[in-house]
């Protein structure tokens, strides 16, 4: 008995780091080595929040990636749509029943989670790319050009995202998944700015910035190697948070009409679709409905687990 | 009298080249409330190999010296109205940024005094201590990890090539100061700069550190400034010794002779106030008062508020460093008196 509980032990929480760690002598076996990084991992296999989120973004992203491991019938080939069988519900055949011109929604549903996750995976690295090369920059030199882009990034938070996006891609006729992309990054970077910006200030003020540059580190190498990796956590963080908004703003800018078109296949379009006869038949909204926010959900969820196991302060 | 050069005011000869010379040198910060003369005209020169101890309390602009020094005073709240600090003859704070860069960790390195703060949290010891090599002389990775663990092995890291691979935290205080003094010393520097580096730890792995760095001193003939508020750490690793007060240098003269009889009452303050064992049971005197506001720096001598040699002069002239001895000096109009009391 006494081994489980040793054993036990052993993986407990605070077995991460080895001078904390009340046992004896039996953890401090081969060098392991614990970084913020490898600590926050070790801490996220344990919540089984992160695990069930991770999971169902797996789920997402095969289902992305091959939808035909899914199922058999290709919603883009019009022959497998029977108008005859519109708005049938949920059957042995037809598992989220059918829509309007008779197509399987189950199959459309797995096909749009495509188009949802490249443009919530897309947008959410390009704002973090933009917004946290910017942040780093605007942090790092202050003055003018952080005053400057400070300015512009209070400029477009002052844009109403929503009206914002509906004037961008009003400007492209046709709406597709890059110009979805490009009208949800132009507005949602500047956040990504301002959390950066203030990682790095804070960061640049810590000792060992000062200890770098004693021991004649230039300021390109203190930027990226000393502030960067220190000032990530909080932008991974709400990429994270992000993407799973990226794919609900990309469902409510399909679902008015200005993302993107039929007869490409989203979740947002299929709601659109669904919405003139959810009373006779729910379940072509539904479902679609129900993926998107367990998507948005695991997302969120995820960006949470990954926030609380990176901040040391609430383990 | 501010007008005579360093080597002339410190009374040494003006044929040996020193290593470095501060002359003159004001540092201001611009706050809410005013501006700050956090240095106010302090001159202190050190030798090849020697060891200077710089002395003062919180605020009394030994660590701003020291930046000023490495060229780490960059805020835009600084300001540098005068002086010079001289390296080999060059005038450093006329240099360029990049010229200054290659001087810095090259040629002047710095050891801080937390050592955990002072370390980069997201990379391995070996990784920090190899990227001077890797920086500086363009080392591959494997070779720069070589190089690190000779240097770890250097400053007393037991396990060295196992303990590379550890990040700051997994370490100990004393061991941190170790890796922090190993980055420093790696390039060889001919001056380095240790501000306050045993303050953080307890006092057995005081001793230590400092056995450490007196042992590197005397085997690479490095020249160091050690910036302390602690006089206990002084008397052995020490030769010359500089006491600051409110921005200025009261006191510099070679260490034993301030142990002996120290010739400002600041520095005469600090002597007694260590504990003794002579000493046992009586009430450890203190220097009375606080420290000066540094908005509203008293007039005259800005020691004369905490002053028990005080005379009316003393409020309205500001003491020169009057040279006392071949190579000693104090800021206060009445040394003699300070002097004679010491023997009393």
């Amino acid at each position: 008995m006494s081994e489980t509980t040793v054993e036990r032990q052993g993986r407990g929480k605070h077995a991460r780091r080895g001078r904390y760690s009340p046992g004896g002598p039996w953890r401090f076996g081969p060098p392991r080595a614990a970084s913020l990084w490898s600590d926050a991992w070790q801490d996220l296999r344990r919540r089984p929040m992160f695990v069930g989120a991770a999971f169902v973004i797996a789920v997402f992203l095969v289902m992305a990636a091959f939808p035909w491991l899914f199922t058999s019938i290709d919603p883009h080939d019009a022959a497998t749509c029977h108008l005859s069988e519109a708005r049938q519900g949920v059957s042995d055949l037809h598992w989220f029943g059918t829509d309007n011109l008779g197509c399987d929604v189950y199959a459309r549903s797995v096909y749009g989670a495509r188009n949802s996750v490249v443009i919530g995976a897309t947008t959410a690295a390009l704002t973090a790319l933009v917004g946290g090369l910017l942040g780093l920059f605007a942090g790092f030199a202050g003055g003018a050009l952080d005053a400057l882009l400070s300015r512009v990034t209070e400029i477009f938070f002052a844009i109403p995202s929503v009206l914002g996006a509906l004037l961008i891609l009003s400007v492209f006729r046709t709406g597709s998944v890059w110009t979805v992309v490009l009208a949800l990054a132009v507005l949602a970077w500047p956040m990504t700015f301002r959390i950066t910006r203030a990682a790095v200030i804070t960061v640049k003020g810590q000792e060992y910035v000062l200890a770098a540059r004693a021991l004649g580190a230039s300021s390109g190498r203190i930027m990226f190697r000393h502030i960067m990796p220190n000032a990530l956590a909080p932008v991974i963080v709400v990429a994270t948070i992000n993407l799973g908004t990226f794919v609900a703003a990309e469902a409510g800018l399909s679902f008015v009409g200005v993302g993107l078109q039929s007869p490409d296949i989203s979740w947002g379009l299929m709601i659109s679709d669904a919405r003139r006869r959810f009373l006779e038949a729910p379940e072509p909204l539904l479902f679609p409905a129900l993926l998107l926010s367990l998507t948005v959900l695991a997302f969120v969820m995820l960006g949470d687990a990954v926030r609380d196991a990176l901040d040391p302060k609430l383990r | 009298m501010w007008r005579s050069s360093t080597a002339e005011r410190d009374g040494r000869v003006p044929g040996g080249e020193a290593l470095l010379t501060v002359d003159g040198l004001r540092v201001e910060f611009a706050t809410r409330q005013g501006v700050v003369r956090a240095v106010n005209g302090v001159s202190y020169r050190i030798d090849p190999g020697e060891t200077l101890a710089v002395l003062g309390e919180s605020g009394s602009g030994k660590s701003v010296t020291a930046h000023a020094i490495m060229g780490l005073l960059d805020t835009p709240t600084v300001r540098v109205p005068a002086g010079e600090i001289r390296f080999h003859g060059t005038d450093l704070l006329g240099l360029r940024e990049d010229d200054r860069a290659r001087i810095r960790g090259r040629r002047i390195a710095m050891v801080f005094q937390d050592a955990l703060s002072a370390l980069n949290p997201v990379f391995t010891v070996g990784a920090q201590i190899g990227e001077m090599f890797r920086v500086h002389e363009g080392l591959s990775r494997r070779e720069a990890e070589r190089r690190a663990v000779e240097l770890m092995d250097r400053v007393r890291i037991p396990a060295a090539a196992q303990r590379m691979y550890d990040y700051p935290h997994q370490f100990s205080g004393g061991m941190r100061q170790r890796i922090m003094i190993a980055m420093a010393i790696a390039l060889g520097p001919e001056l380095l700069i240790a501000d306050e580096p045993t303050t953080a730890l307890d006092v057995t792995v005081q001793a230590q550190i400092m056995d450490l760095l007196a042992e590197l001193r005397r085997e690479s003939g490095m020249a160091m400034i050690l910036i302390t508020h602690d006089l206990g750490v002084v008397a052995d690793s020490a030769d010359r010794i500089v006491v600051m007060y409110g921005g200025r240098v009261v006191e510099s003269a070679p260490v034993h002779e301030v142990y002996q009889a120290p010739a400002h009452p600041y520095t005469r303050g600090l002597l007694e106030s260590i504990p003794r064992l002579a000493r046992k049971g009586r009430a450890l005197p203190a220097i009375e008062g606080t420290p000066p506001d540094p908005l509203a720096m008293p007039t005259g001598c800005s020691f004369h508020p905490r002053c028990s040699y005080r005379q009316d002069n003393c409020v309205t002239d500001a003491p020169p460093r009057y040279r006392i001895g071949p190579t000693r000096d104090s800021a206060c109009h009445y040394w003699r008196e300070v002097l004679d009391g010491s023997h009393g």
